[in-house]
């Protein structure tokens, strides 16, 4: 039998990485992440895991040691936040393109500056282009099994890329949530043994990585890293029916909430979603066709399920926690307009940018955002395309 | 060499043959040709030396000639050969001959 324990995300983000016990983790300490490098290092100095752990002098070279242990076949993992993501900007790049499935929790939290430590999406928005899969959670449970899935669904044959599974930084990082945890050998059974087919160490089989890439291949490799994040989506998709088997918890490329018949549709992404949930449940008490689609693959973005689910919705409001500075609206939005082109009929969509640098959001806001959605079901009217949830004038 | 479609190749730009360089033709990067005058030379081989892309082609110790398909056209062997036998001519002119333009 697993276990029911008291977590927080960082906690939890910790527990999950120590079952899955990998080979490496290279890791650099930012707010909100600290806790779990701090939480995972116990576990070294314990003797409870054998991972190799490289304390780095900054999240480049992190990702870089990431990078080399993947490379030689190693499972490597890290975790960062914000600053620390960006900072490692190219080298993700680079473990992408390599093909290298390295595993990583993100805890959200604002970009500087101004410098600030809370809660947005800034980080990873900014990071979407970057070629890695991108799993949102919405809470404790949810990092939990993310990770554990990330693992096989970064390793799979067919997929091979690094996956990020994000948390919302403090609002979920450092509070304290139920959690399952599953038997140790379950995990340890389910996430298997990852084995790269050309390792750098393998001096029988040498191969050279990291070669000189020019205008006559690189096209060709980058047609590859297409293909493998769009069969991602397939993957992500198996993996969490077979996380199912063993959890009793299952998981798709994005969760409809109360969407049968809804007619007022709230699209979010992270910890707000359960905020968003329990707004749905009130208003559905009051006779309100009010439901929610909670974003979970960002990357691959699930272009079809997304426009399937929203099709016959009378008003749509998408939450970004993030702000893509010069384009009409946050990312999410973006996404989700242009999912939606292909629909026959126009359904009405408005985007709110909310949360930034940790501001809360609560249940008002929320169904302030429900009632404009209602207003713009019964007039056919968008008044405001962009609007932004919790700002003062 | 045919180049590969995207289906053909290895993943994460890998390259799984060790020393298959020779391979990968990259003398179409030049602008300057290297041209030996056959009676200036001595085949005292400091061009061989020199050259960084080992693009000289050397049997039994006497110069044969230039590996066009990775010659840079640095001019390095042109500067180093001490008897002026290497002139950089530029490609322009054998695209232009080989057009039957002159
Ligand atoms: S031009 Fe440069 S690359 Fe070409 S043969 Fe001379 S030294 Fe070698
Ligand atoms: S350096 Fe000049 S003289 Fe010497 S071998 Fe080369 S071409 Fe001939």
């Amino acid at each position: 039998m697993g276990k029911i324990v008291g977590l927080t995300g960082d906690e939890t983000a910790a527990e999950a990485m120590r079952q899955i016990n990998p080979d490496v983790l290279a890791a650099y300490p930012i707010t909100p992440q600290t806790e779990i490098v701090q939480n995972f290092s116990q576990f070294v100095a314990n003797g409870v895991v054998s991972t190799e752990m490289i304390r780095v002098e900054s999240e480049h070279s992190a990702m870089s040691a990431c990078i080399g242990a993947a490379a030689s076949g190693a499972r490597a993992m890290t975790a960062t936040s914000a600053n620390g993501l960006a900072l490692m900007w190219e080298i993700c790049y680079i473990a992408a393109s390599y093909r290298l499935p390295i595993v990583m929790p993100l805890v959200n939290r604002a970009l500087s500056g101004p410098i600030n430590i809370h809660c947005d999406h800034s980080d990873s928005m900014g990071a979407r282009d970057s070629g890695w899969i991108q799993l949102y959670s919405e809470n404790c449970q949810e990092i939990y099994d993310n990770l554990i899935q990330a693992i096989r669904i970064a390793e799979d044959k067919e997929v091979l890329l690094p996956v990020m599974v994000t948390l919302d930084g403090f609002i979920i990082s450092h509070a304290m949530e139920r959690v399952e945890i599953l038997e140790d050998e379950k995990v340890t059974e389910f996430i298997g043994e990852y084995k790269n087919p050309y390792s750098l160490l393998d001096v029988d089989n040498p191969v050279t990585w990291g070669p000189l890439d020019l205008y006559d291949y690189y096209f060709e490799h980058k047609r590859q890293q297409i293909e493998a994040i769009e069969k991602a989506g397939e993957v992500i998709q198996r993996v969490g029916k077979e996380f199912k088997e063993i959890s009793g918890r299952s998981y798709e490329l994005m969760e409809n909430y109360r969407l049968e018949g809804a007619d007022l549709v709230i699209v979010a992404a992270g910890s707000t979603a359960g905020t968003v949930k329990a707004v749905v449940n009130q208003l559905r008490e009051e006779g309100v066709k009010a439901g929610l689609l909670k974003i979970r693959a960002f990357r691959p973005f699930p272009v079809r399920e997304v426009s399937q689910a929203l099709k016959n919705a009378k008003a749509v409001a998408i939450l970004d926690r993030s702000v893509s500075f010069g384009a009409e609206g946050g990312p999410i939005f973006l996404e989700i307009r242009s999912a939606l082109f292909e629909e026959a009929k126009r359904v009405p969509v408005v985007n709110y940018i909310y949360g930034l640098g940790g501001r809360d959001i609560g249940i008002d806001e929320i169904k302030a955002v429900y009632k404009n959605l209602e207003r713009i079901a019964q007039t056919k009217k968008i008044e405001k395309l962009v609007g932004y949830l919790g700002l003062r004038e | 060499m045919k180049e590969k479609g995207w289906k053909e190749i290895p993943l994460g730009g890998l390259i799984l043959e060790a020393g298959n360089a020779e391979k990968y033709a990259t003398g179409g990067w030049r602008t300057y040709r290297p041209v030996r005058d056959e009676k200036k030379c001595n085949d005292c081989l400091l061009c061989w030396v020199y050259c960084p892309d080992s693009s000289i082609i050397v049997e039994e110790a006497k110069i044969k000639g230039f590996d066009y398909e990775h010659c840079k056209g640095c001019g390095i062997c042109s500067a180093q050969c001490p008897k002026d036998a290497i002139e950089m001519v530029e490609e322009t002119k054998f695209v232009l001959q080989e057009k039957g333009e002159q």
